[in-house]
C-alpha cells in the first residue's frame, strides 16, 4: 500500500506540472462541453424565435394579378417583393440559390377565381435546402389559410354554413412538462460529462505504459523491488483523481451555464439544482474507475504515444454508442439497460433532469455493474502489466 | 555476486541468447563485450528481471531471479540501455522517487539523495527539471537513481553511450570506486578500449553465446593475439552459427 501511494503521489505531482495533462483535464473537458452546449442551445433559441417574429421576404412573380392575396400575406408577416421577370428566370434563380423560394402568380389567377375554377399558383423551392423548406412551409401554410378563408366566404355566399367543411376539429393536448421537454437536449449533457471524465485522465493513462516506454523510464522502474501490481494500481489511482477533478469542473461549469441560458424560452425548465449536481457526480463516479482502467488497457497495447492517442480518441467515442442507439429508438429506462455502463448513467441523469422519480433499484444496479466492470478491467490491466511484451 | 547458468531466450524466430553462462564476483568489474545484437542487453534484462529466460537460471547473491524476482531486485541497481527520466520532475525528485520505491524511509531519503548527488557530482543541476538535460546529465541522474539504495550488485547496459570524454572519465572513476567498495559491477559495452581499461574479467558474447570468458591477459593468451582488438575478432569467430 505504501508503494502504491508513492507511485500515486508522484503521478499526481508530475502531471500537475504537465501543461498538456492540465489542459485536457481542466480546460478541454470541462469548458468545451458547456460552451458547445450553450452555443447549440442559443442557436435553437434564436431559430425558434426567428420563425415567429421575423418578417419573411417572399419573392413574388406577378403580384399585380392578385392584390388581395398580397395583402393577406402581408397580414401574416410575409412581405412581398418583386421577383424575376418570367417563370424560367424564377426557376433558375431558385436553382442557383439567388432566391430560396419564389411564388408565381399567373395572369389568369384573378379570372379563374372569379369563375370559381381552382386558381393556379406555383411555389418554386429547392426541397434539398432545409432553410428554404421552412420558409416554403410558412408560405404554404399562409396560402392554405387564404384558401380556407375564400372557401368559407363562397359557402356563406351560397347560404351554407362554412362549418360543413370542418367535420373534424383537432385539438392537440401536449402532456409533456417543461422539464420533460428539456430532457432531449439535456440528454447531451451525459455525453459531455463522460467526455470530460475521460479527457481528464487520458494523458495519465497513456503515460502508464506507452509514455513510460517511449521515455525509457519503464525498464528502470520495473527493475525496482516493487511489484507491477503496485505500480499499475498507483497509476490508475492517480488517473482516477484527475478524471474526478475534470468531472467536477464539468458539472460546475454546466451548472453555471444553465443558470445563464434562457431555457424557459424553449419551454424547458431543467432540474439541475446543486442537489442534482451532487447526485450526478455520485452517479458518474463509478464510471471513473471503468474509464481509467479502459484507457490504460487500450494504451498498453499501443507501441507509441501517438498511436495511443489515436486509439484513445476511439475510446472517447465508444461510450456514446449505447446512448445514441437508445436516443434514436427513444427507449424508456429498463432494468436491463442499467447493466450497461454509460447508458445507465445517461438514463438516470435524464430522469433526474426531467424531475421524475428515480428508481432506486436502477441506481443500485448501475453503480454496482459499473464498479464491477471497472474492477474487472483494472484486474486485466494488472495482468497485462506483468507480461514481457509490455517493454515493446 | 551474479551467476548466470545456461540461459536461453528467443523472441519469436530470433534466438537472442543461446546458453550464456558466467559468474561476476563481488569486488570485481566484469565486462560483457560483444558486437551489436550479440545478446548483451537480453542477458542483462534477464538479470534485472524484466525478461524471463526460456531455459536456464540466474542468481543474484544466491537469490533466484526467476522465482524470487522481488528479492533479487532488492539486491541490484540497474541502468537499462537508453534509460529515461521523468521530464517534469527535477533531478533530485527523480532520484528521490526511486529511493522511496526501493523502500528507503521518508526521513532518510533526503540525506541519502544528497549523498548520491555529491558522489555523482550533479549538485549544479540537481534542482532543475530534467527536461532538456544533455545525454551526460541524463546518464548521471539515471546512475544516481540506480545507486541511491546502495545496491550490492550493479548492472549497467552500455553506460558510456553518448557521453563525452569528461563524462566517460568520471563514469570510469565511479565504477572503480564501486569496485573498491566491494560491489559486484557488471557492465556491457561494445567499446573494447573501455572494457580493457576497466574490467577484471571479460565475457565476450557473440551470436547469443559466450565466445570466451576470462581475464584480459587470459583472453590474450587463449586467442594468441597481443592486441585486444584482434583477440576480440578472433574470439567472435570461435562461435559457431548454430
Amino acid at each position: 500500500m505504501r508503494t502504491v501511494l508513492i507511485v500515486f503521489a508522484k503521478e499526481i505531482i508530475e502531471n500537475l506540472r504537465d501543461r498538456r495533462t492540465l489542459a485536457s483535464a481542466l480546460i478541454m473537458g470541462p469548458i468545451f462541453g458547456p460552451v458547445l452546449f450553450a452555443f447549440v442551445i442559443n442557436l435553437s433559441i434564436e431559430r425558434s424565435l426567428e420563425d415567429i417574429e421575423r418578417t419573411l421576404e417572399l419573392t413574388v412573380l406577378g403580384q399585380a394579378h392578385a392584390p388581395n392575396l398580397v395583402r393577406y400575406l402581408g397580414s401574416r408577416n410575409i412581405e412581398v417583393v418583386d421577383g424575376p421577370p418570367d417563370r424560367a428566370a424564377a426557376i433558375e434563380a431558385v436553382k442557383t440559390g439567388k432566391h430560396d423560394i419564389v411564388l408565381i402568380i399567373p395572369e389568369a389567377f384573378g379570372e379563374q377565381l372569379a369563375d370559381t375554377v381552382p386558381a393556379k399558383v406555383e411555389l418554386v423551392s429547392d426541397q434539398a435546402n432545409t432553410d428554404a423548406d421552412r420558409e416554403a412551409r410558412r408560405v404554404r401554410n399562409a396560402l392554405n389559410a387564404y384558401n380556407q378563408e375564400l372557401a368559407s366566404l363562397r359557402l356563406s355566399a351560397r347560404g351554407i354554413n362554412p362549418m360543413v367543411l370542418g367535420p373534424i376539429n383537432i385539438d392537440e393536448v401536449d402532456v409533456s412538462t417543461a422539464s420533460g421537454r428539456s430532457a432531449m437536449l439535456l440528454g447531451m449533457m451525459s455525453y459531455f460529462f463522460i467526455f470530460a471524465t475521460l479527457m481528464g485522465g487520458m494523458y495519465l493513462a497513456i503515460d502508464a505504459t506507452a509514455g513510460e516506454r517511449e521515455r525509457g523510464s519503464l525498464e528502470p522502474l520495473l527493475s525496482l523491488p516493487v511489484t507491477r501490481d503496485q505500480l499499475i494500481l498507483g497509476k490508475i489511482g492517480a488517473t482516477c483523481v484527475y478524471m474526478a477533478l475534470s468531472l467536477t469542473l464539468s458539472l460546475t461549469s454546466f451548472y453555471v451555464v444553465l443558470k445563464f441560458l434562457p431555457l424557459q424560452q424553449l419551454g424547458m425548465t431543467p432540474n439541475f439544482s446543486p442537489g442534482v449536481v451532487l447526485a450526478t457526480f455520485l452517479l458518474f463516479a463509478p464510471f471513473i474507475l471503468l474509464g481509467a482502467a479502459l484507457m490504460t488497457l487500450v494504451a498498453s497495447f499501443t507501441k507509441s504515444y501517438r498511436e495511443a492517442q489515436t486509439w484513445l480518441s476511439v475510446v472517447l467515442i465508444a461510450p456514446t454508442l449505447p446512448i445514441l442507439i437508445v436516443s434514436i429508438l427513444t427507449l424508456r429506462p429498463k432494468l436491463e439497460f442499467m447493466f450497461v455502463p454509460s447508458l445507465s448513467q445517461h438514463l438516470l441523469l435524464v430522469d433526474m433532469v426531467k424531475n421524475e422519480p428515480v428508481n432506486n433499484l436502477h441506481v443500485a444496479i448501475s453503480v454496482l455493474s459499473t464498479l464491477f466492470f471497472g474492477a474487472l478491467l483494472t484486474w486485466i490491466c494488472a495482468r497485462l502489466y506483468r507480461r514481457e511484451g509490455l517493454l515493446g | 555476486m551474479i551467476g548466470v547458468d545456461g540461459i536461453y531466450k528467443s523472441f519469436g524466430a530470433v534466438r537472442a541468447v543461446r546458453g550464456v553462462s558466467f559468474v561476476a564476483p563481488d569486488g570485481k568489474i566484469t565486462g560483457l563485450l560483444g558486437p551489436n545484437g550479440a545478446g548483451k542487453s537480453t542477458t542483462l534484462r534477464v538479470l534485472y528481471t524484466v525478461l524471463k529466460p526460456d531455459r536456464g537460471s540466474a542468481v543474484i547473491d544466491g537469490i533466484d531471479v526467476i522465482n524470487d524476482s522481488l528479492r533479487a531486485r532488492q539486491r541490484i541497481g540497474a541502468l537499462p540501455h537508453g534509460s529515461g527520466l521523468y521530464p517534469h520532475l527535477t533531478a533530485r525528485e527523480n532520484v528521490a522517487y526511486f529511493a522511496r520505491l526501493c523502500g528507503i524511509d521518508k526521513s532518510e531519503v533526503d540525506d541519502r539523495v544528497d549523498e548520491i548527488i555529491r558522489l555523482l557530482e550533479i549538485e549544479s543541476f540537481a534542482e532543475r527539471r530534467t527536461k532538456g538535460f544533455s545525454q551526460g546529465q541524463r546518464t548521471k541522474v539515471s546512475l544516481a537513481r540506480a545507486l541511491v539504495h546502495d545496491p550490492q550488485n550493479i548492472l549497467l547496459d552500455e553506460p558510456s553511450n553518448g557521453l563525452d570524454v569528461m563524462a566517460t572519465r568520471s563514469l570510469r572513476h565511479l565504477i572503480l570506486k564501486l569496485k573498491d567498495a566491494g560491489r559486484c559491477v557488471l557492465f556491457s559495452s561494445h567499446v573494447m578500449q573501455e572494457v580493457a581499461a576497466l574490467c577484471d574479467d571479460v565475457c565476450i558474447i557473440a551470436k547469443g553465446q559466450v565466445a570466451i570468458n576470462d581475464s584480459i591477459d587470459g583472453i590474450r593468451e587463449r586467442t594468441g593475439c597481443d592486441g585486444l582488438e584482434d583477440a576480440f575478432v578472433r574470439a567472435i569467430h570461435m562461435v559457431g552459427d548454430e
